[in-house]
Formats: C-alpha cells, structure tokens, sequence
C-alpha cells in the first residue's frame, strides 16, 4: 500500500456555474481522474465532466420492486394455499386476482425502500466526517459557491503543478485540505 | 412585482419570472427561507397557534384514553350504524394527503416547475394527514391494543389476516403510502438540511442537521444519483397515489350496501381526494403566505394554477355526484333509488345540500378570473371545499348504513361528544405538527428554489 499523500488535495472555489463546469472539463482533459466537484443544487453537465455517467441505481430499484411483489405474492400464497387453506365461497385457494393489492403495494415499497437506502449507499452517506470539510470556506458549498476538488492520489497530482493548474482556471481562491 | 406578472403563457422564461419574483440570487434564495428556521424571531402568531393546537393534541389525548378505557361505545356508533366519524374522519384526511404526492410527484414527472415552491410543505401536509387517518381504523377497532393482528405473522393462534378483504389491502396501502410519502420527504430534505448544518451558529443546530443531514457536501456524483432516485420515486408515488385512494373506495365499493356498491367509486374516490388536498393546500398555504411574507416564492401565479386544479377536480367531483343519482334511477333498484331520495330529502338532507354547495357550487366562482386572483375569495372557497368533503364521506358512510335493506334495523347515528372531541383533536395535532415543521425546518426547498434562477443553466458549448 502507498503511503499517505501529505494532503487529502487542493479544493478551487468558483463564483458561478459556469466557470465549475469548464474548470472540471479542463481538468478531466489534462488527464486528472480522482477528483470532485461541489455544488449547492444539482448541475447535470457537471458528472459528465467528472466523467461519471451512469449508475446501477435504476437496475437496483427494478430488482427491489421485484423482490417486494414476489414477497407480497410469496407471502400470501403461503398463507392462504399451504399454511391455513380456507374456502371462502367456493374462491380458489390462490385466488390471485384478490392478492393483486397488496403485491403492488409492496413492489412499490420494495422499490421506493431500494431507491433511497441505495442512493445513500452508493454515495457513501451517512459520512459525518470528509477531509473538504476542513476547509472553513466549503461551508458555502451548500449556499452559493462552487468548489472543484483534485485528489493527491491522482497519479497526476503534484502539490505545487497542480495548483498553478488550479490558479490558471481563474478561481477565486485555492486551498489545500487537509486529511 | 410577481402581482403584475402575467402568468398566461407557458414558455420557460415567462415561467420563470412568474414562479419566482426578480432579482433574487442564489444567496438571497438560501438566505431568506433559512432565516425563518434560524435567525428571524419567531412571530407571536407562531406562538398562539402553537399554544392553541397543543391543547387540542391534549384533548385528542383525552378523547384516545378515555376511549380505550371505556370502549367505542362513547361513540354515537351502534348497529346499523358501525361506521361514524372514524371511517369519515380516516377517508377525509386520507383525502387532504394526496395533494402533497400529486404536487411532488406528478407535477415534478410533468415538468411543473412552479411546483417547487410548494412542494416541500405539502409532502409535510401529505405526511401529517396520513399520521391523523392512520389514528382512526386503530381507535376504531374496539381493542386496539390488537392492532398488530392485522399484519401478516406466524403466531400460536395459527392465524392469518383474509387477503381477500379490502380492509385489509387498506392496511397495506395506508402504511406503504405513509412510508414513501416520509422516504420522498426526507430525501428531499437532505440538501437543504446541510445547507442548515453549514448556517447554524450553534452547536446544538449544528450537530442535529448534521447528523441529519449525513454528511452531505453537494458532490456532483452525490448529485447524480440524488436526482436518478428522487425522479423514480416521484414515478414509484404516482401509481401508489392512485392506487391508495382506489382501495380506501374498495372499503366501501366491495360491499353490497346500497349506494356503496358502485363501479364510480374508484375515480370518483382518487379525484375527491386530490380536490380536498388542494383544498388544504390553498387553506394553508395563503395564511403561511402573508405571515412570513413569501409573496416572491408562492406568487399568484401558483394560487392560480391551483384554483384551476381545484375548479377542474371539483368538476370530476359533480360529474361523480351526478352519476350516482343517475345511476341510482337508471338501475331500477328499489333500495339504490330510495336511497338517493333518502340522501337528498330524508334526515340527512342538510348535509347532502352543503355538500353540494360546498363541493358543486363554490368552486364555480374560480371560473371568473377577478375571483380566482382574489385571495380572499379564493380562501373561502377553498375552506368550503374543505368543509363539503368532509360533509361527502359523513353522507356517503352514514346515510347508506343508517338506510340498509331491512327496515327493521333502520336507525340514526348521532355523533356524541367524543365523537367531535377525537375529530377536532386530530386538526389539532394536524396543526400542531405543521407549525413544528414550519420552525425548525425549511418549509420551501431552498435547493430545489436556486435551480429556478436563471444563473443555475449552464451554458452549452459541448465538451
């Protein structure tokens, strides 16, 4: 295992919009790979720049809505055809069309539980404790600043070349984060 | 300045000056909706509603011990009429809840932007009313401490509950709803809830929106995944939205009572229920409005959208009304036909002609444009509509049950003390729950509001 690197990265702050999503495509051209960019709402251009584009959480959800409606079929047909078979009017022991209701409610709870629990898990979250919170000025990350973040284990990264990278997309400031 | 704006045409640029007043930045947006959480002082009226709304929650609490002390039978319930206020209270708030998924989730799947103001606050709405229905079937069932019976478990009774009976698909739609309706709330709230973590001054606020806010710093690939499951939830809570309301009229559909067993129910049902949300929504949200003076967020421009939706439900509504009268005719049953007689001209005429001037009527004066702009206006009908669809579920489950097929067993019901007690306790803790949400969380998506602003587009030049 790699030592290490003395610093967490360097974090660029951008006024606008704008300027984040060129700065992050200029990066990812040069050749820098681990890095990040922060924003206070949701930038759809920026993940192509960081060049993150799909993710699994579509195919999860369709495997959690399935799992739920086969629970909610599984679990009453077990009940009402093996465990306690009992004959309402003549109505068949698996008389699916009644069971309908209730497999697509929790099809729909089993995927909506997937959507959220694995959105968060893909994202790392909960995570009390990340190194751009050391940054005193990231706190306007959730307000009105834009923050680009180039990793030190970038095998690119080099303390000084990478901030004179930085300063040359005209930020308003950069910053090293600590661990 | 949102009061002149003309909100007639639907391109993006009047849209947006029409959603959102001009000259806000992103950090005037984030500024002033988190300032009514954390730094403005708390106004008086937050005090008396919260003081006024607490002692009802007490009542509500005396009104649930004394019931499971003594017994339904405080209640005016009695055979034929086992199903008073509880049922029309359940469907009622059941009915306010589905504004809040329609304008989270159907507006958002329809690319309603001026949803987004709103939005936040109804979901709380959404969850809160789903909180005060779920309170009934419970109170109601005569040994509540039984509840957990109605779920599915292997028990030594060697019993199971009959999958077979809507009520019991009820317990399943109402907890599945309640469940997604908070998942798609509390989703939603994580942004804004770091956002409040990084304004907090003190350590208390600090470490209570951080932890719940899970760490969040805003990453674009966070980002990327937040919007992919945010938007399949809006697309899982549409199908379950109408899906909740179908089996709440399969309650009623499914049974051979007369005027219940009726093939209408189902959308008849789901459109009542979005009529009274917004309703709600209209009833709250233009006091909340004036208070904290948010008049640049919710402009007119949404009051108006939703006294169409109100006019346009409200019209899905008398259609139903008049379906069921015709149908009752049409059928040639005896017992259909002399229970529409009985609903309009019998001992509970008087609710059945509120109801229809309440639900029918009023809501014909949205179709004037100076009155759909007059807030005034707008509130009263909208507090009617509240009032005529709780005067719907009282006719529809009491004048069927109180008329059945055996003239015999005919009976009234008449609500007793208790009975208005536990209503008037559940608008309490409706009430008292949204005035907390108002104070400590941000009643409008503060992240949701910085994309309305026209700095939030990237310009695209291609990569």
């Amino acid at each position: 295992m790699k030592p290490r690197p003395p610093i967490y990265g360097l974090l660029a702050e951008f006024d606008d919009a704008n300027a984040l999503v060129e700065a992050t495509r200029s990066a990812h051209e040069t050749g820098y790979r681990r890095m990040d960019a922060y924003s206070p709402f949701p930038i759809e251009e920026l993940a192509d720049g960081l060049g993150f584009r799909k993710t699994r959480l579509p195919l999860l959800v369709l495997i959690g809505g399935i799992l739920g409606g086969l629970t909610g079929w599984g679990m009453q047909y077990y009940s009402a055809v093996i465990s306690y078979p009992l004959n309402v009017g003549g109505r068949p022991f698996n008389s699916w069309p009644a069971f309908v209701p209730i497999i697509f409610e929790l099809a729909v709870l089993g995927a909506a539980l997937v959507a959220v629990l694995g959105m968060l898990a893909l994202n790392g979250l909960p995570m009390p404790y990340h190194p751009v919170f050391n940054v005193a000025r990231f706190a306007q990350a959730t307000r009105d600043r834009f923050f680009l973040c180039l990793e030190a284990t970038d095998p690119l990264f080099d303390r000084e070349r990478t901030k004179d990278f930085l300063r040359s997309l005209q930020p308003r400031e950069v910053t090293e984060v600590e661990h | 300045m949102a009061d002149q704006s003309s909100p007639t045409m639907p391109t993006d640029t009047k849209d947006a000056g029409a959603i959102i007043s001009p000259g806000h930045t992103f950090g005037t947006v984030t500024d002033k909706i988190s300032a009514i959480v954390q730094t403005r002082r708390t106004p008086r009226g937050w005090w008396i509603g919260f003081a006024v709304t607490f002692a009802l929650v007490i009542l509500l609490h005396f009104a649930i011990a004394y019931l499971i002390f003594t017994g339904v039978g405080i209640w005016g319930i009695n055979v034929p009429v086992a199903w008073g206020f509880a049922i029309v209270n359940f469907v009622w708030w059941i009915g306010i809840g589905h504004a809040g998924t329609l304008i989270s989730a159907i507006l958002l799947l329809l690319h309603q932007k001026w949803r987004t103001s709103i939005n936040r606050f109804a979901e709380a709405m959404t969850l809160f009313a789903v909180a005060c229905a779920g309170i009934f079937p419970l109170i109601h069932m005569g040994r509540p401490w039984y509840f957990f019976w109605l779920l599915p478990y292997p028990n030594t009774m060697d019993m199971w509950p009959q999958w077979r009976s809507p009520l019991v698909w009820d317990v399943f739609a109402v907890s599945t709803y309640f469940t997604v309706s908070l998942l798609f709330w509390y989703i939603g709230l994580i942004p804004d809830l770091a956002t409040l973590r990084d304004r907090s001054t003190r350590f208390t606020g600090r470490v209570i929106y951080g932890i719940l806010a899970m760490g969040w710093r805003g990453s674009a690939r966070h980002w990327h995944r937040y919007e992919t499951a945010y938007l399949l939830l809006a697309g899982l809570a549409t199908p379950l939205v109408v899906s909740v309301h179908t089996v709440v009229s399969f309650d009623f559909a499914v049974a051979i009572v007369p005027g219940w067993h009726s093939t209408i129910f189902p959308p008849y049902f789901v459109a009542g229920a979005l009529f009274a949300g917004f309703a709600m929504v209209l009833t709250l949200a233009i006091p909340i409005r004036a208070v904290y003076r948010l008049q640049d967020f919710i402009t007119k421009r949404h009051l108006e959208n939703m006294a169409k939706i109100l006019l346009a439900t409200g019209l899905i509504v008398t259609y139903g009304y008049v379906m069921e009268a015709f149908m009752s005719w049409y059928s040639g049953n005896g017992f259909e036909q002399y229970l529409t007689i009985n609903r309009m001209f019998g001992d509970y005429a008087p609710w059945y002609w509120l109801l229809i001037a309440c639900n029918c009527l009023a809501p014909q004066l949205l179709w004037i444009k100076s009155l759909r702009q007059n807030i005034m206006v707008l509130f009263l009908v909208a507090f009617a509509v509240n009032i005529g669809m709780w005067a719907e579920r009282f006719v529809i489950v009491v004048t069927s049950l109180s008329r059945d097929y055996l003239v015999s067993s005919w009976a009234n019901y008449y609500p007793t003390f208790w009975d208005w007690a536990t209503y008037v306790g559940t608008i309490g803790l409706f009430l008292w729950l949204l005035f907390l949400f108002i104070r400590f969380l941000p009643m409008i998506s503060i992240f949701e509001m910085r994309t309305l602003l026209p700095e939030s587009k990237v310009k695209e030049e291609g990569p």
